[in-house]
């Protein structure tokens, strides 16, 4: 046992290992800045080197990559408010807030130091788990993986905002949008309209994208300022760090938590920072600041996301089952080392496990000293006045959206949903709580189901289903005593909210719209597609019901009241701007790519909007929009991609990229 | 008058036609060289599947036997089960050699099914060569079965599957266990046959199978520890197209055998003819390589001349074990004739399986 620790050791510390490893983790810390560029890419990037390498230094590049795009996804997630990945969606709640603060520095900071200590944590517990990791695993069938879903799902009661039917039904939305596409009882396809793309369901990039980055955008673009309000850039590195040591506790459950869920195949690491989150709110004592820049909503989920990736490597070697879409690839990376996934990585193969484990943290620690040492100065990003940051912000979304399945549909949907998120905010519909719902409903849907076949009923008997609903139990009890509120201001201001009651019903009602039309749907399939869809859209008529009366009849200072419109910080202010501008240029930028393709509709956006909106010079417009075009060009020859098509690439043969 | 000038202008028109069809096979007839073009190999799976592995490790030895070298990408285009690839292939590649297209057993199904979101038609699509894979079936020592011969002890009882879909490459066990008479409660929505074996390890499920190399590495320590007893193979297909025994797993009955042992009789009918049209196009013809519609001969031809030679280069049988098991890659009229088998089915056949999928299972397929 000693000597396989130490063999694996010496493997791992020599120059050539260190080196490709560092290689890794550069390309990982570049695509991880990109936004909707993951491991998926990284890895398809690095996979072509891979013939002839040595294996231990091939999969010390593999997993520096991996391991490091959690951490420097944190920039855009902090700086700009995009969701830089699935695992750094919560990060935006708080991380954002601080840089409109001018906090960024001391954000990211905080960020990377968690994300560092995550990785670490991660690996500790790797390096003990790994051995009894086998029959620990096999103990979460089905039953317990349903559970561990709603385990997920009790997270809403904290995140619901003011108005509890409020934050249910938004739930109940993400539950049936989860549930969009091919039933898993019967592969049935549900509210798909015949539209191809609702065919295998929408993805979660444009949900996170849509649902955080847009409506941030839209507020920004009303505005003529940077998005750091206050200028304090200052010195935030060693403040992040205080920040960090005052929360080590924290970090510490979060990782470890981070690091388990990460290694159950099945529930998937897109939630884990919602938990992570929810976590740290639950157990916070002063909770007024969550959602307007808390450190903890950073240190929380940034430390349970790196420790994720640790995690989800267990169930990648040993069943060969990928915990997430990165280990998807990392497997394949494996197999074409000639490494096979199998129970012989806890034996024969013990010091390739090992050297995998502590390439981790090795990567972790090298991801986050240069994005530390990078911190302060890409920081200054917020102080750049906004009309210029934001076309090179819309076009990095779109870029984003359409690595989801690299269509014209993507763009469409990030529009569509995007209009969604910005009713939502403007309303306090609590977004969390839509995404969660989303996340989660197709693992809910699809355990229950084979708990069912598989146990019947007597699922409920089984001891792991006692205590993870217990634990379920606690989470409401202890959500529901310490709601957050993430939908801005309180105090006197909610009696004026009450002043657009009118059109608050309506978009209630229009929701209320959107589960009849579910609920219609699913009358139209066999009883295992509708089960789902109908239970869910049924709690959710019930919910917006409910919310609907609150709005009919409330006093004026009912929490179901809210408007952004009435009592924002922005309201009444000079140069402020129609709150529809920024979603309509993005609808510009959507309409001119279906008709001359993406890559011409991107140059002519950024032409036209800073020369129309942002008011720059020839030479600035041309200069900017040059960079802009060479930098999309170089990354989709890399990554050997077509930009989504127009009216005029079916009808011309144009060359690449315009093809 | 009239009539002369017409037939003039048709026959200055036929010249030019003529000297344009000249300038354009000129190139072609010459030989066919990729130097410094860039080849795109349209995947229509996401990156790290067993589709896209077997993609990114062909593409290397590809691009060094094709005429000129050309630099040879991986190109993922997944969406709707992979019919969203298929179509974009055979709506906008040309036929210039410079497009190709690799599918799966995936790609096939929905095409056998007429699944109403296909718009492809492999029927006119030019075959480069195919990969075969296979698989073992394999049981719990719960069912009280301690070897193949012990498989009529199935019999009667209770089985359960863990399978991805009704219409998924689980299909073929769906149909295979079907007509051997044996009663299994199929449990769906799993995301992989990895998936499936957890649920196995786990003692949700009795019966199970993996393809060949995910058996040898994750079930064969299992059977040595005598927690799982392996029952059969799907087999293979000789050069006649007869079903045989798998040649990774020679001391295993295949399918036909295992049938036979159960109910008395070798398999044959229109049922037999519906599992076997299905399992062609989800082992032996599971992965195939594909030119586009119109492909000139000479491309092909170049093509499947690199296939021939990449099958012999060192380094290729070296390594190909690891990642594509140890079947032979597939070509020429071999590849033809499973590219024959795994994509046709008569319509009756496929009204039957579509019939039978709706009675017992929900399957609409489409909407």
């Amino acid at each position: 046992m000693f000597e396989t620790l130490i063999a694996a050791f010496t493997a791992l510390v020599t120059v050539e290992h260190l080196a490709y490893m560092l290689l890794g983790v550069s390309v990982g810390l570049v695509i991880g800045v990109i936004p909707g560029l993951g491991g998926i890419a990284g890895l398809s990037l690095l996979v072509p080197f891979l013939y002839g390498m040595d294996p231990i230094s091939a999969l010390g590049m593999l997993i520096g990559l991996v391991a490091v795009i959690p951490t420097s996804d944190t920039f855009a997630s902090v700086l700009m408010g995009i969701p830089g990945s699935s695992a750094s969606q919560a990060t935006v709640q708080d991380g954002f807030p601080l840089a409109r603060q001018g906090q960024a520095a001391r954000a990211l900071s905080a960020a990377f130091i968690s994300s560092l200590f995550g990785g670490i944590v991660g690996a500790v517990i790797l390096t003990g788990f790994v051995l009894v990791a086998r029959p620990i695993i096999l103990l979460f069938g089905s039953a317990e993986l349903f559970m561990l879903a709603l385990f997920g799902l009790s997270m809403v009661a904290v995140l619901a905002g003011r108005s509890l039917p409020k934050g249910l039904a938004a739930c109940a939305v993400g539950l049936v949008i989860g549930s969009i596409g091919a039933a898993p009882a019967t592969g049935e396809f549900r509210m798909v309209y015949d539209v191809d793309y609702l065919y295998d369901g929408i993805p979660l990039v444009i949900v996170g994208l849509a649902l955080f980055a847009v409506p941030e955008i839209a507020d920004l673009l009303r505005k003529n300022a940077a998005i750091a309000e206050r200028n304090t850039l200052g010195t935030g590195w060693f403040i992040g760090f205080r920040d960090w040591f005052n929360n080590i506790f924290l970090s510490i459950r979060c990782s470890s938590l981070g690091c388990l869920i990460g290694a159950i195949p099945g529930l998937g690491g897109s939630v884990v920072d919602w938990i992570a989150y929810g976590h740290a709110v639950q157990t916070a004592k002063d909770k007024s600041k969550f959602g307007k820049g808390d450190i903890r909503g950073v240190v929380a989920p940034e430390s349970a996301n790196n420790a994720m990736q640790g995690g989800a490597m267990l169930p990648t070697v040993l069943f060969g089952i990928p915990g997430s879409g990165s280990m998807a690839v990392f497997l394949g990376g494996m197999v074409l080392i000639g490494i096979e996934p199998g129970p012989s990585m806890v034996g024969t193969d013990l010091n390739v496990t090992y050297s995998l484990i502590w390439s981790l943290a090795l990567a972790n620690i090298m991801g986050a000293g240069i994005c530390l040492a990078l911190a302060q100065p890409i920081s200054r990003l917020t102080s750049i006045p906004f009309r210029f940051l934001a076309p090179c912000m819309i076009a990095l979304i779109c870029f984003a959206a359409f690595q989801a399945t690299r269509d014209l549909a993507d763009l469409v949907a990030l529009l569509v949903i995007g209009v969604l998120g910005i009713l939502m905010k403007r309303f306090g519909w609590p977004r969390p709580a839509l995404l969660i719902g989303y996340v989660l409903a197709p693992q809910a849907e699809t355990y229950f189901y084979q708990a069912l076949q598989f146990n019947g009923w007597e699922f409920l008997t089984r001891p792991g289903v006692i205590i993870i609903g217990l634990l379920t139990l606690a989470s409401v009890w202890y959500g529901l005593r310490s709601r957050v509120d993430d939908t801005g201001p309180t105090g006197d201001v909610v009696t004026t909210s009450h002043a657009s009651r009118n059109l608050q019903i309506g978009f209630a009602v229009a929701m209320i719209g959107f589960f009849g039309i579910a609920l219609w749907d699913a009358t139209h399939h066999s009883f295992l597609g509708q089960v789902f869809p109908l239970g869910v859209a049924a709690v959710g008529l019930l919910f917006a019901a409910i919310l609907l009366w609150h709005l009919w009849s409330g006093h004026e200072d009912h929490p179901a009241f809210f408007d952004y419109e009435v009592i924002g910080d922005h309201v009444g202010k000079e140069g402020t701007g129609w709150l529809w501008t920024g979603p309509l240029w993005l609808a510009g930028l959507v309409a001119a790519t279906a008709l001359v393709g993406f890559y011409a509709a991107m140059i002519g956006f950024f032409v036209v909007f800073l020369r129309v909106r942002a008011q720059a010079s020839w030479g600035t417009t041309l200069l900017m929009t040059a960079c802009a075009a060479l930098f999309l060009l170089g990354l989709a020859w890399l990554l050997n991609l077509n930009f989504p098509r127009g009216l005029a690439q079916d009808m011309f043969d144009l060359p690449w990229p315009f093809r | 008058m009239r009539i002369h000038r017409a037939l003039t202008r048709r026959g200055a028109l036929g010249l030019m036609g003529g000297a344009l069809a000249m300038a354009l096979a000129v190139p072609a007839a010459a030989e066919v060289s990729f130097e410094g073009k860039t080849i795109e190999w349209i995947i229509p799976f996401s990156p790290g599947g067993g589709s896209d592995t077997w993609a990114r490790f062909n593409a290397p030895f590809l691009s060094k036997y094709l005429p000129g070298q050309p630099t040879v990408v991986v190109v993922n285009e997944p969406g709707g089960g992979s019919t969203k690839g298929a179509n974009l292939f055979a709506a906008r590649a040309r036929p210039d050699g410079l497009t190709i297209f690799g599918t799966s057993g995936s790609t096939q199904f929905p095409y056998l099914l007429g699944d109403p979101r296909v718009r492809y038609d492999y029927q006119v699509w030019e075959i480069v060569m195919a990969s075969p894979t296979g698989g073992v079936v394999y049981t719990s020592p719960s069912t009280g079965v301690s070897g193949a011969s012990d498989i009529s002890k199935l019999a009667g009882q209770q089985l359960v599957y863990a399978s991805q879909g009704a219409t998924s490459l689980d299909l073929v066990p769906l149909l295979g266990f079907k007509m051997m008479g044996l009663d299994v409660q199929h449990v769906f929505g799993f995301k992989g046959r990895g998936d499936g074996r957890l649920a196995f390890e786990r003692g949700e499920t009795n019966i199970d199978y993996q393809t060949s190399s995910g058996y040898i590495k994750n079930v064969q320590p299992l059977v040595d520890a005598g927690t799982a007893v392996p029952l059969f193979s799907w087999g293979a297909l000789d050069a006649d197209g007869n079903l045989v025994r798998d040649p990774t797993f020679p001391d295993l009955p295949h399918f036909g055998e295992a049938y036979e042992m159960l109910t008395g009789k070798a398999p044959s009918g229109p049922e037999y003819d519906a599992y076997f049209a299905f399992f062609t196009a989800g082992f032996p013809a599971q992965k195939m390589v594909f030119l586009p519609e119109g492909t000139p001969k000479e491309i092909v031809d170049a093509y499947q001349a690199a296939v021939e030679a990449m099958k012999q280069d060192p380094e290729y049988q070296a390594t190909k074990e690891a990642v594509l098991g140890t079947y032979e890659q597939v070509t020429g009229p071999a590849a033809a004739a499973l590219f024959r088998k795994g994509t046709t089915i008569a319509p009756e056949t496929r009204q039957q399986v579509v019939e039978m999928l709706a009675a017992e299972y929900d399957v609409k397929l489409g909407d």
